[in-house]
């Protein structure tokens, strides 16, 4: 502990005239599970992008991973794990499929795909359904093997966009227990999400409104802060305050 | 290279996945060799003629045993009275008549003979080609009179036409060159235009790019397969074409094929642009159906000739990839022409795939960041 595995400075991109991130700077910690919060528009994914390495940021620095944000974007690439609920696996790929394609974009050798995905079935209980095609698995399903995927080359960050998007509560849940599984291993995660209940599981939690970092502290500080009962109404009063509404 | 590796057997998974799409890429130059080659066919075979004139006289009778002895033409009844040419073909009982004046042997001597010939002008491509046929056969027929009656000497000029490379007018000559085009433009410009529009509508490119693999490579990877099933596509054309359709490869088998490379390449290029520019599946589709698919069909000569088009339609043309390799193939497998007869056009496609992939590739790249 004590190390940071984010650190971003003054980070601003701008698309023309319009500013999407303005000026952020944030740590996320070792082993740290990170909400990244913020309304729709509020610059959350184009910050998440620029982490990943899938945009450069117009100014600004910072390292993810140990890898700086505006040079090292190969290496970034190679040591952080990604998940989005949306669109993580292919449907038309049997689960197998999935985890060889995934370890083999990942640069693991054959020997090593073949013992995780052992690993793997075994401990999400899916060894039954290996040769089914994703697309036909139960949503809560997908959901596992999609993070696990995202693991498979044991990345030191996992970056979760909205991992939980149209899941029932006890899907999610148990999903929640994976996460926190990951992190006590020592694996930091960085969350996005849209249930406040689950930003109440975080660690640490940062709210963006209008580019920039509105708010960054623990659920309970920040509820202390604001004087909520709860991170749903932390967030109200934080996204209601924005200039202009 | 190992993520490189891994991503294109994905690819390869998704073409045999999904069996549909498999079958359409497989089958659909093979319906349409055999479409062209059966049942849109333009060309002169099995023409039944109807003929009028004095079968006593030895010059009408010569005449029409060399119509009958023709391959493609045969003789199937005579009529008496020029006015009943309009029955038979109502009936549609024949597809030309001869008509021989009544003192066709004795004028041909002094070389004022005339035969009318008519065709049944409600399909006017196919009548133009048979009459023009039919005069051909009459006029080699006048020929021979002329040199046996006459000891060698000219009694009046008669141009005679020849078609070379292609005698009988056969229509796979044309659209075996068309097809080619065409199959190889859809699979490798439709196909991979949508199967990176797909991912990208449904996301998953993020999560590609989002891992080591480079974009590049992960554009690469996506063009391999498509290529690969366009030699496949290319192979079975010239087989159907060469066995069924029986057109010749004239010229180098080797030189075809280099062509048929380069223009693939420069249809994955345009297929890349067109997955760049295009949102959804459909608008991609809708790209490649009119921006590629109507003027490869219309530019082709398929359907029309190049030639006779306005100046501005054919300097459209120019512009269209596959005009260049239609010629190219023309030149190759029914010319015989080598290297040097082709270069030009070679030249011409080359340039062209350079420019799309240079620009394809770098506006992808532009629009990742």
């Amino acid at each position: 502990m004590g190390r940071n595995t984010v650190e971003i400075a003054h980070l601003t991109k701008k698309f023309g005239d319009f500013t999407a991130v303005d000026n952020i700077s944030f740590n996320v910690r070792d082993g740290e599970i990170f909400g990244f919060l913020g309304a729709n528009g509020a610059g959350k994914t184009t910050a998440m992008r620029i982490l990943c390495g899938l945009s450069r940021p117009t100014s600004g620095e910072g390292t993810v991973a140990g890898y700086d944000i505006n040079t090292g974007q190969e290496k970034i690439k190679r040591h952080i794990g990604y998940m989005c609920q949306k669109f993580s696996l292919y449907p038309d790929l049997t689960v197998r499929e999935n985890i060889r394609l995934f370890g083999g974009i990942y640069g693991l050798r054959d020997k090593e795909i073949r013992r995780k995905t052992d690993v793997m079935l075994d401990m999400l209980g899916m060894q039954t359904e290996r040769d089914r095609l994703a697309g036909a698995l139960p949503l809560g399903w997908k959901q596992k093997l999609a993070f696990s995927i995202a693991m498979i080359h044991d990345p030191g960050i996992i970056f979760l966009d909205e991992p939980t998007g149209g899941v029932d509560p006890e899907t999610r849940r148990t999903f929640w227990e994976m996460i926190y599984d990951a992190a006590e291993k020592g694996t930091t995660v960085f969350v996005t999400t849209h249930y406040m209940d689950e930003a109440e599981y975080c660690d640490r939690v940062s709210v963006m409104v209008d580019g920039r970092i509105a708010a960054l502290d623990t659920p309970d500080s920040l509820k202390a802060e604001y004087g909520a009962e709860n991170m749903d109404e932390v967030f109200r009063i934080i996204v209601g305050r924005r200039p202009g509404l | 290279m190992k993520e490189f590796a891994a991503s294109v057997i994905k690819e390869f998974r998704h073409i045999f996945r999904d069996r549909r799409t498999i079958l359409i890429a497989m089958v659909m130059p093979v319906v349409q060799i055999i479409l062209f080659g059966f049942a849109v066919s333009t060309e002169v075979n099995d023409v039944r003629v109807v003929f009028c004139g004095d079968l006593s006289d030895p010059a009408v009778r010569s005449a029409v045993d060399r119509i009958d002895n023709n391959r493609y033409l045969r003789i199937t009844g005579r009529l008496y009275n020029p006015a009943g040419i309009a029955s038979v073909f109502r009936r549609n009982e024949a597809d030309a008549a001869v008509c021989f004046d009544r003192d066709f042997g004795s004028s041909i001597v002094s070389g004022r003979a005339s035969a009318r010939i008519i065709g049944d002008g409600s399909d006017p491509n196919t009548a133009q080609m048979i009459t023009s046929y039919i005069r051909g056969v009459l006029q080699s027929e006048q020929t021979d009179f002329s040199v046996s009656f006459a000891g060698g000497q000219q009694m009046s000029m008669t141009p005679v036409v020849q078609l070379m490379y292609n005698p009988a007018m056969k229509s796979s000559y044309n659209f075996v060159p068309g097809v080619m085009g065409l199959i190889l433009m859809l699979i490798c410009s439709m196909m991979t235009a949508v199967s990176i529009v797909r991912e990208k509508e449904t996301g998953t490119l993020e999560l590609l790019l989002v891992s080591p693999v480079k974009p590049l490579w992960i554009i690469v990877s996506k063009m391999i397969p498509y290529l690969a099933l366009s030699v496949v596509n290319f192979t079975s054309i010239l087989l159907l074409a060469h066995y069924v359709m029986e057109v010749p490869v004239n010229g180098s088998l080797l030189l075809l094929s280099v062509a048929a490379l380069v223009f693939m390449v420069t249809s994955l290029a345009l297929g890349l642009l067109i997955s760049v520019i295009s949102p959804n599946q459909r608008t991609a589709l809708l790209i490649c159906g009119m921006g590629l698919t109507m003027p490869v069909m219309i530019f082709s000569g398929i359907i029309f000739p190049c030639e006779s088009m306005p100046a501005v339609l054919q300097w459209f043309s120019d512009i269209i990839p596959a005009k260049w390799f239609i010629i190219i193939v023309k030149k190759v497998m029914i010319q015989g022409d080598g290297l040097a007869s082709v270069s030009g056009e070679l030249a011409i496609l080359s340039g062209m795939a350079a420019l799309l992939l240079a620009v394809s590739i770098k506006s992808f790249r532009t629009r990742l960041q």
